[in-house]
């Protein structure tokens, strides 16, 4: 009963980037906090990222990018994610993000935007209510 | 009732009183390896050590105090700050500058593609060309970077490590259409492999056959660059990636133990190459538990040299290292703290006997540093070197009670694990079965769980917190950038004499298919302009894919 109520969350690391610590904090945080999580590990393209997505049935698709190249690869990942029919999903993007790139992020539809220092729970927390609320509506 | 006379006399007669009516701030002081703090360290705590074994003297075994007899008394350590941009035009252009201002070394990024493996155009490249580095796809690139530079008078440290034997093949090559003396070439290559696996991610092939490329670069260097460094053993992902400051040791020194095993399994004489090899580590925030770090790292890698290996020549034996001051340690909050952060990591590494050290700039976690942030960090190195006076004397802290004992206790950390690691079959072995990724996730999570439940303090973060102005002004990469780059590399493909590429892939393909050493191969491709895609597409096919151990 419980596990049928599981948030489902993808962790994905897309690009070259190698910078995986925080996503692996974060997978492991939201497993601690009674979510579904799987992650993919490193080098996702937009594609294989659309893909566990709908493979997995995800509420939840996180991405976490510290190369800079977060304005190329989200929107990519947006429209992959769309073609597959997983509009839905709560986006949400964590790594290093300029505060002057937020608003173009929140345009494509990211819902959650997470710098360092950020505690897990409240990203926990953001995720229960995000889900809820897409759930709801 | 007098003086106490012992440690034991004073923790009896002085201390529990006390302890009754002030209780102390924590139940145990630990460092991060988790090493218990005692009050006080006194003459007690170093009964029956034997100064001689344990310490020496500067320049000799076992180098607990330093590589070098005059250490920064001859020459200050060097200030090799690390920085890339977007374009081998733009980069050519500030090499030219730090040289026209006295800087004898240059140091290079490249982008992650460059560093994977892949060509600039390829679908793999896209949105991260010129990013966190120069992109160099072919040789055209390598010879637009370093036009009009002398590389044999110049001392070039790149940090590359996939793709280093393509890099190194590049640089030679350019080398060698100036009319320079190759034999002359001084320089750094990262070529650290099996950290990428334990940390850093950007590896290509898997860890047997990266093993034999580096082999190759060994064996290459020893008869034809006799003064190139043919790696940098790094212990700083490792302590990025979230590990103590024991597991740093650790993990770096048993990757050095495998390297140097594979050179000698690859028929090398130890004294033939250990003498090049040279290390990489973090400087942390923990003051003390850092400088004992490179003191206990220095002393452990003597040791195993000397007696695992039998090295003769005491070069084999010294751990030289570049510091780089730690890139997760800076926060978004309150960004000034990062230049004082800096300063005290800084200072570790100088009390620690470093050969070079790069210091962050405050806005380095953001994007490549502006020029105002990268003066300062250098301002930084240079406050410490002439004003601080911690130059003056050689391994200041040697002796002091407290930084003995935890030289010790991290020697004899970091010794249990690399005895752990040697049960499970070496580095490689222990990597294949995720035992160092485990151990360092293990690490990460504590440290994170302690920041949340406020038992470790980061000031502005969970602690002192206040409104901050948010960092301005962050260099960005022009988009245009890599439009012309991946031009100029489609105009290449057209020029260039395709049949040569062919032949040269192929004898490359052959190499590696034998075991036969693969640098003159890779030279060949490089000169025919083969591009860093085709020429690891080809190896690819050879060697196969790594794919990731995942750990979680």
């Amino acid at each position: 009963m419980a596990d049928e109520q599981k948030i489902r969350v993808l962790v994905a690391k897309p690009g070259l980037d190698g910078h995986d610590r925080g996503a692996k904090v974060v997978a492991r945080a939201l497993r601690d906090y009674g979510m579904e999580v799987i992650y993919t590990g490193l080098r996702q393209t937009p594609e294989m990222i659309a893909q566990s997505a709908l493979q997995e049935d995800v509420d939840v698709v996180g991405m976490s990018i510290l190369s800079g190249a977060h304005l190329e690869i989200v929107p990519l990942a947006m429209e992959q994610l769309r073609e597959k029919g997983l509009e839905n999903a709560v986006v949400i993007v964590g790594g290093i993000i300029p505060e002057e790139d937020h608003e173009a992020l929140r345009q494509m539809g990211v819902q959650g935007i997470f710098g360092p220092g950020t505690p897990t729970q409240e990203l926990a927390d953001f995720i229960k209510k995000a889900v809820a609320e897409k759930k709801a509506a | 009732m007098g003086t106490s006379r012992s440690k034991q006399e004073w923790l009896e007669n002085k201390l529990e009183p006390a302890l009754k009516k002030f209780p102390e701030r924590e139940e145990h002081f630990l460092t991060t390896s988790g090493i218990e703090i005692e009050d006080v360290y006194a003459p007690d705590d170093r009964e029956g050590v034997d100064y001689n074994e344990k310490l020496g003297y500067p320049g000799e075994f076992p180098f607990t105090r330093g590589v070098q007899p005059t250490m920064y008394r001859g020459r200050i350590w060097t200030m090799r700050q690390y920085a890339g941009f977007a374009s081998a035009e733009a980069t050519n252009k500030r090499y030219h500058y730090l040289l026209e201002q006295g800087q004898t070394g240059l140091s290079v990024a490249f982008d992650l593609p460059t560093q994977i493996g892949y060509d600039s155009d390829s679908p793999q490249a896209k949105g991260e060309v010129g990013k966190v580095g120069v992109p160099i796809s072919s040789l055209e690139d390598m010879e637009i970077l370093f036009k009009g530079i002398p590389l044999d008078k110049v001392s070039t440290s790149m940090t590359i490590n996939s793709t280093a034997p393509v890099l190194l093949a590049m640089y030679i090559a350019v080398a060698k259409k100036q009319g320079a003396d190759v034999s002359k070439l001084n320089g750094t290559i990262q070529n650290d492999l099996l950290k990428e696996y334990i940390a850093r991610g950007t590896y290509i092939f898997p860890p047997r056959p990266s093993m034999r490329l580096t082999t190759d670069i060994f064996h290459y260097c020893a008869r034809e660059l006799p003064q190139w460094n043919t790696i940098s053993i790094s212990g700083y992902h490792i302590r990025e990636a979230g590990s103590t400051a024991a597991q740093e040791i650790a993990f770096t020194l048993a990757d050095g133990i495998a390297y140097v095993q594979a050179a000698i399994d690859a028929g090398l004489d130890v004294d033939e190459f250990a003498g090049r090899l040279s290390f990489f580590f973090a400087a942390n925030t923990n003051l003390l538990e850092e400088v004992a770090k490179f003191r206990a790292a220095r002393r452990l890698w003597a040791t195993i040299m000397k007696d695992r290996f039998e090295a003769k020549d005491p070069r084999s034996m010294m751990l030289r290292f570049h510091t780089q001051t730690c890139g997760h340690t800076l926060t978004a909050q309150q960004p000034d703290n990062n230049v004082v952060r800096t300063a005290i990591q800084a200072l570790a590494a100088i009390l620690g006997g470093t050969q070079s050290l790069h210091t962050n700039s405050r806005d380095e976690a953001y994007a490549t540093p502006s020029e105002d942030a990268v003066t300062l960090a250098l301002r930084t190195q240079q406050l410490l070197a002439y004003e601080s006076g911690v130059a003056d004397c050689i391994d200041p802290l040697g002796g002091s009670y407290f930084v003995e004992y935890l030289t010790d206790s991290l020697e004899a950390e970091a010794k249990k694990y690399i005895d752990r690691i040697d049960e499970l079959g070496g580095a490689l072995a222990a990597i294949e079965q995720g035992f160092q990724q485990r151990e360092i996730q293990e690490s990460s999570y504590r440290t994170q769980k302690d920041i949340e439940g406020g038992n470790k303090v980061v000031v502005g973060v969970n602690k002192f917190v206040s409104p901050y102005p948010e960092i301005k002004g962050l260099l960005r990469v022009d988009p245009a950038e890599a439009e012309k780059q991946t031009k100029r590399l489609a105009a290449l493909r057209e020029k260039r004499d395709n049949a040569q590429v062919t032949e040269a892939l192929n004898r490359l393909k052959a190499a590696a298919s034998s075991t036969d050493n693969t640098m003159p191969a890779f030279i060949d491709c490089v000169e025919a302009y083969a591009t860093i895609g085709e020429i690891c597409d080809m190896l690819r096919g050879v060697f196969g894919e790594q794919k990731e151990i995942l750990v979680i």
